[in-house]
């Protein structure tokens, strides 16, 4: 079963850096896609795209489609703000909000206009223990969560996204700034995750790729080398690019 | 020359060079207070001037100034921080931004004696507000702007840009997130910038002296239409235009609106210690 399906998608910033070229590709549900390949090679521009994340940015020009249940998300006349509530994302450097561990875990179901206490103590438990930092945080909601070490602050941002209850997960090299622990601890969170969402993932390395990837795409320049399952992918690659990167001889 | 040598050197000179700076401020605060604290008594704060301002008090200079400093608040704050908001938040970068840009510096170029003459023609004359309280604090307002602005958008571009992308992330508009993240986060930049702004335009004298402020008024304006007395204006009466001037009384207003000024400054200061103790980014 498909969540996202990706028609030759093109994208071109305009100071030149990173692009895409005719991406076509099907993501499916309630497992880990695996987005690799060197700096450069477009992973991070196409996660940007699934939450239109790049409406911010300096886009030269895009064309192609990307369908959500059947509906393009790249149309201009898509609701971003439901979107982006539908997509989740977390990004390589934690970036925990200015407030309280809570007031982070409620901001967008805050913004969305949840009021009610319930719900919003509901989603905070929730969303907590789906991270794996609930044991770690749960007396200290009040605290500002800038105080929390970097591998929790991590974890809070994962479940920050989960707070919203969103379809598809982004994650941007989530474990890059992280200690092999609190790597594990991401890892086996998004393991349970991917029973109820679609996970979409750049990994910060071939081995982190290796790992997690139910499916896995190697990124070259803008250009999708090779898509396949990625027990397959990474044992027996097809290209001799994708086998040239897996068994680390660039990148 | 031995490299420790000449690094001590220097480490002195600049030492030296920033004793010099300090000296002269050190020195003009503390020989306004030797001078003017004897002047100061509870009848020198609150009584109006007698006999051709050489007798009595400051009291109507001293609630003139005050009353100008929250009228330029009043226009400069709001208009300001809304102009800040705009240029860090929503400008692009155009043609149309950079001419917004060169006029903001220019404008805190221009001597404030041309702002007087302006708010003269301008509100006194042909929006015929006449020499008041009114003109008074729209000239100010214009004079200080150009500061609340530019340090307000400094605040607001200190915030990170990591915030903003991780609250549009979130699904809240652009406004949501600078309502919530962008605008408390640099709010203690923008109140520093705006107490800055306002104690300029309370120690100046030039763009009220057309505009607002009365050379003698022992009481107190009864309405923005009113002509106002005013510290820095009254300063400038007491010390060039009566003669005979009791020294004393001259030393005590300029200790007044030293404090006032200085009072402010501190405000600031503290403001924004504090919220450098509990920033967290």
């Amino acid at each position: 079963m498909n969540k996202l399906v990706i028609e030759n998608l093109s994208l071109q910033y305009a100071d030149g850096t990173e692009s895409l070229s005719n991406i076509n590709m099907d993501i499916a549900k309630n497992a880990i896609t695996v987005l690799f390949g060197p700096a450069g090679g477009g992973k991070s521009t196409l996660l940007r795209c699934i939450n239109r994340l790049n409406d911010l940015t300096d886009v030269e020009t895009m064309s192609g489609r990307i369908m959500m249940d059947g509906e393009d998300i790249l149309n201009p006349a898509t609701d971003t703000i439901a979107l982006r509530r539908k997509v989740g994302m977390v990004f390589a450097r934690p970036v925990v909000l200015p407030m309280s561990i809570r007031k982070n875990l409620t901001y967008g179901l805050e913004l969305a206009g949840e009021k009610r206490k319930s719900k919003l103590e509901e989603a905070v438990e929730r969303s907590l223990k789906l991270a794996a930092i609930w044991d770690e945080v749960k007396d200290r909601l009040e605290e500002p969560a800038i105080a929390l070490s970097g591998g929790q602050q991590q974890r809070i941002c994962l479940a920050r996204s989960l707070a919203q209850q969103p379809e598809v997960i982004l994650l941007d090299e989530p474990t890059s700034g992280l200690d092999p622990i609190s790597t594990g601890k991401v890892e086996a969170a998004l393991q349970e995750l991917k029973k109820d969402y679609t996970i979409i993932l750049v990994p910060h390395s071939v081995q982190q790729a290796a790992r997690t990837a139910d499916y896995a795409a190697f990124f070259l320049q803008g250009e999708l080398v090779e898509y396949g399952n990625g027990d397959e992918l990474f044992t027996n690659p097809q290209e001799q690019r994708t086998e040239d990167y897996v068994t680390g001889r660039f990148g | 020359m031995n490299r420790h040598l000449s690094q001590r050197l220097g480490f002195s000179l600049l030492t030296l060079i920033a004793i010099i700076t300090v000296v002269p401020i050190i020195s003009v605060i503390v020989y306004i207070f030797l001078q003017g604290s004897p002047a100061i008594s509870r009848e020198f704060l609150l009584a109006v001037p007698r006999s051709g301002m050489r007798e009595g008090g400051i009291f109507p200079a001293i609630i003139g100034t005050f009353y100008l400093t929250i009228g330029t608040a009043i226009f400069s704050v709001p208009l300001g921080i809304a102009a800040a908001i705009y240029l860090s938040e929503y400008a692009p970068d155009n043609a149309w931004t950079r001419i917004i840009r060169l006029a903001i510096i220019n404008l805190a170029g221009i001597p404030s004696v041309v702002y007087g003459l302006f708010g003269l023609g301008l509100f006194v004359l042909f929006l015929k507000f006449g020499t008041s309280i009114l003109a008074a604090s729209l000239t100010l307002s214009i004079m200080t702007l150009p500061v609340i602005i530019s340090t307000s958008e400094e605040a607001l571009r200190a915030v990170p840009q990591s915030f903003r992308t991780v609250s549009v992330s979130l699904g809240a508009t652009r406004w949501q997130t600078i309502r919530r993240i962008v605008l408390p986060q640099g709010l203690p930049g923008i109140l520093t910038g705006v107490i800055l702004g306002l104690e300029r335009a309370a120690g100046e004298t030039a763009p009220i002296l057309f505009t607002g402020a009365a050379f003698f008024l022992p009481r107190l304006p009864g309405s923005i239409f009113d002509a106002t007395m005013a510290l820095p204006y009254h300063l400038f009466v007491i010390s060039t235009q009566v003669p005979e001037m009791p020294i004393q009384i001259q030393y005590g207003t300029a200790l007044v609106l030293l404090i006032f000024v200085l009072g402010m400054n501190l405000i600031a200061t503290v403001i924004r210690s504090r919220a450098r103790a509990r920033r967290q980014w």
